[in-house]
């Protein structure tokens, strides 16, 4: 099974809907909580990254039978330091998406801890391309 | 703790399933306005303490299965936000505390916050 969603610039009533969307799937396919929240989660924040940062974009969910693999991707400025920006609390959202509640540098963080294997494929000025993979756990709950 | 009673010791107006609140219960609580933060750090049955009245603040819980929302500082949400909290079963309050105060209240009536352990990393799962 195969889904993809346009994920729209700044626009905070839709940005969230691909990953909301998708928990409703992968809830009525029946994998296991713990899981869906797992994949959800790391959804959510990038798909928010692509919404803040990355101009808009699209977000492609693929679920197999041992495997979800997410693929969120933009044109937008890419990311000049990926270890810069992989650190906790490091952020370059401006005040006014601070003031959102997002822009806490817990984004990627949050991504890698959710997500198995999480890929960035990133140039200046060109676009950003992330890819996580979800391993489906068996007989969990 | 009910989210009857987290209602009450906050005097807070209840905007979505008043009748429901009896029912919810609640283990811990997570107060801030950074919704990266709320993900980091949220388990389970929490109810979530913020200022921030914007769509996401529902989508956050949607992800994370919280089903008790306390909006401090008085801030109430627009009928958008509480259509979608109906649509999502969360219960929605409004107090007119702090967030300071309210966390208090509901610390001293005995509501623990978690522990800052971050959630395992993929390679600790595996």
């Amino acid at each position: 099974m195969k889904f993809s969603y346009m994920i729209p610039r700044l626009d905070f009533t839709a940005a969230g809907k691909a990953s909301t969307d998708t928990k409703r799937r992968l809830t009525q396919i029946g994998l296991p909580i713990a899981f869906i929240k797992r994949v959800t989660i790391a959804m959510y924040e990038a798909e928010m990254n692509v919404a803040i940062h990355g101009g808009g974009g699209e977000a492609s969910v693929e679920v197999g039978t041992d495997r979800i693999t997410a693929i969120f991707s933009d044109q937008g400025p890419g990311i000049p330091d990926i270890d810069l920006a992989m650190q906790e609390g490091y952020s370059t959202a401006s005040e006014e998406i601070r003031n959102m509640g997002f822009g806490a540098g817990m984004g990627l963080p949050n991504m890698k801890r959710n997500a198995d294997e999480l890929r960035i494929d990133t140039e200046v000025g060109k676009g950003t391309v992330v890819t996580m993979v979800f391993h489906i756990e068996k007989g969990a709950s | 703790m009910r989210a009857s009673e987290i209602a009450r010791l906050l005097h807070a107006d209840i905007l979505t399933f008043s009748e429901q609140a009896d029912a919810i219960e609640v283990a811990t609580a997570c107060g801030s306005d950074m919704m990266s933060d709320v993900i980091a750090f949220v388990k389970e049955r929490v109810a979530l303490l913020t200022g921030l009245t914007n769509p996401q603040v529902i989508r956050t819980a949607e992800l994370l299965d919280i089903k008790v929302i306390i909006f401090v500082r008085g801030k109430k949400p627009s009928a958008e936000l509480v259509a979608m909290a109906q649509e999502q079963g969360i219960v929605l309050m409004t107090t007119r505390d702090t967030m300071f105060t309210a966390c208090g209240k509901l610390y001293c009536a005995g509501i623990k916050g978690d522990t800052l352990a971050m959630p395992a990393s993929a390679a600790e799962r595996s």
